[in-house]
């Protein structure tokens, strides 16, 4: 049962959801940096001293995401095999979105701006905490934050990942609901939440990044 | 109207195949795309030409043999229609129409345009049925109220003529609409759903072991239908599936 398609595929969508929920929480605690940096330390010294979310919560965080991108891959892998042999003339436009035909190119930049963020946040936070054992100051956080986006090339890449980001939701926030059974007459509200999720939230993390370069 | 024809050519599931490109004139814009078909092989016979093979039969949209995938699109650009019932006046004087045989590691060629199906067979017998006693004392079907609303949404699933129109069209080559059609029409009606958990079960084992691909909800399946099965189907059936699998 595990192996069939229909197991792997509520997988993705199961992961997928929880990195939904996740990405909200995340925006929540970074939106308050764009009105009060207080706020935003406060939040970030307990998200990154509780010892609930650094060591159960972070690590489901992680194995999420990288179930989720693991299985993307090996799924377009089986899927492009189950053709065989390509047509000459595809219409894939005619039938379906782009945005639904390509999620594994909207993913793949998901992921090179997780690399590029995991290098610019995480790492350095982690070799804060737990290979240099630094003293904790609960005041630093909003002076990193703000050092990392006076620079215009990062806050391009970030502005550019979240459009990508916008249009994998765009896609992938309905979709789950659709392959986790879900649908009936409360459909349409799925599908125009999603909509309005899957743009708002990226739209507000493009936001903060640029307020924070225009601002420092 | 005159037309430029590449059709796929292979000699049998173990040839290579490849297109080959015909001319025809006087194409009348209200032949079906079958008769024009029909109109080109004889040109070729005449010519000595082995004729072009393709699936055909009632040629009226209910058997679902004429797979055809035409200029990009399974059963051409027109919508809820087989490939019979497409008219020639959907193209312009003048078009190239390129013609592919559905595509699919489930479906191999076995000569021309012609695929072998029978995949979708072996689907249906895992499960795609109800056990009824018919010793004599069976009981009327009629006897048993059923809600309007399911038996229209098992009527519209019994539609499904298994054209495998849907394969062809996913970019994953899944067989989720054509299966879960069949999952619903039994499904949805208190006759069916005695089996139900095993039929869901045993539907979607076969359907992987025939090698489709994953579902990724892009919708194209609905749209290139000729019966309009709705992704409605789907999502009941990973629902039932995935209930199926908790009970165990
Ligand atoms: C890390 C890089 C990522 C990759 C490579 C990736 C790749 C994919 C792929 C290939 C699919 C399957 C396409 C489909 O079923 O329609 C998918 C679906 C999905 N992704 Fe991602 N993704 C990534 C990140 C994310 C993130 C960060 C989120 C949420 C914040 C997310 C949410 C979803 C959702 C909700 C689905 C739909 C699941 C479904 O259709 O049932 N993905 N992703
Ligand atoms: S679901 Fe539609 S496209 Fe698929 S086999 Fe049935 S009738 Fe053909
Ligand atoms: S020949 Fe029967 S559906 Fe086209």
């Amino acid at each position: 049962m595990l192996y069939s398609t229909i197991f792997k595929k509520a997988s993705m969508a199961i992961s997928g959801l929880f990195l939904i929920i996740f990405l909200l929480q995340h925006f929540a605690i970074n939106i308050t940096s764009v009105f009060s940096g207080n706020l935003f330390n406060q939040l970030s010294h307990f998200m990154g001293t509780n010892p609930l979310v650094q060591f159960v919560l972070q690590p489901i965080l992680i194995f999420g995401v990288i179930f989720h991108f693991v299985m993307g891959f090996v799924l377009d892998i089986i899927n492009k095999r189950a053709r065989g042999r390509r047509y000459k003339i595809y219409k894939g436009n005619s039938n379906a979105s782009w945005v639904s035909r390509n999620m594994i190119i909207s993913g793949s930049t998901v992921l090179a701006f997780l690399v590029l963020h995991f290098y610019d946040f995480w790492i350095p936070e982690m070799d804060y905490k737990y290979v240099k054992f630094l003293p904790e100051n609960p005041d630093r956080y909003f002076e990193e934050l703000v050092h990392k986006f006076e620079d215009i090339t990062r806050v391009v890449l970030y502005v550019i990942s979240f459009f990508f980001l916008a249009l994998h939701l765009s896609h992938g926030f309905a979709s789950s609901f659709q392959t986790m059974g879900f649908n009936n007459k409360y459909t349409v509200l799925v599908k125009s939440f999603g909509k309005l999720y899957a743009f708002g939230i990226p739209f507000g993390f493009a936001f903060i990044a640029i307020y924070h370069y225009l601002n420092h | 109207m005159q037309l430029k024809l590449k059709i796929w050519r292979q000699k049998n599931g173990k040839s290579k195949g490849k297109f080959e490109t015909y001319y025809l004139n006087d194409v009348s814009p209200d032949m079906s795309f079958l008769e024009m078909m029909d109109v080109l092989n004889e040109n070729l016979m005449l010519k000595g030409i082995d004729p072009i093979a393709f699936d055909h039969d009632c040629r009226e949209g209910i058997c679902g043999s004429c797979s055809m995938f035409i200029n990009g699109e399974a059963h051409g650009p027109d919508r809820l229609v087989t490939t019979c019932q497409l008219h020639m006046r959907k193209f312009k004087d003048g078009d190239t129409i390129y013609v592919e045989p559905f595509r699919a590691k489930p479906f191999p060629v076995i000569k021309d345009l012609v695929v072998d199906r029978s995949s979708f067979d072996r689907i249906q017998h895992a499960g795609g049925f109800i056990s009824v006693n018919t010793s004599g004392n069976t009981q009327d079907a009629n006897a048993t109220p059923i809600e309007k609303e399911d038996a229209d949404n098992a009527f519209d699933a019994a539609t499904c003529i298994g054209c495998g129109a849907c394969v062809a069209t996913c970019k994953n080559a899944s067989a989720m609409l054509f299966v879960s059609a069949k999952v619903s029409q039994y499904s949805l009606l208190p006759q069916g759903k005695v089996e139900a958990t095993n039929r869901v079960l045993n539907m979607v084992k076969q359907m992987d072991e025939e090698g489709f691909g994953n579902c990724t909800n892009t919708g194209a399946c609905e749209v290139e239908c000729p019966k309009g099965i709705s992704l409605e189907n789907i999502a009941r059936m990973n629902r039932e599936y995935l209930l199926a699998n908790l009970k165990g």
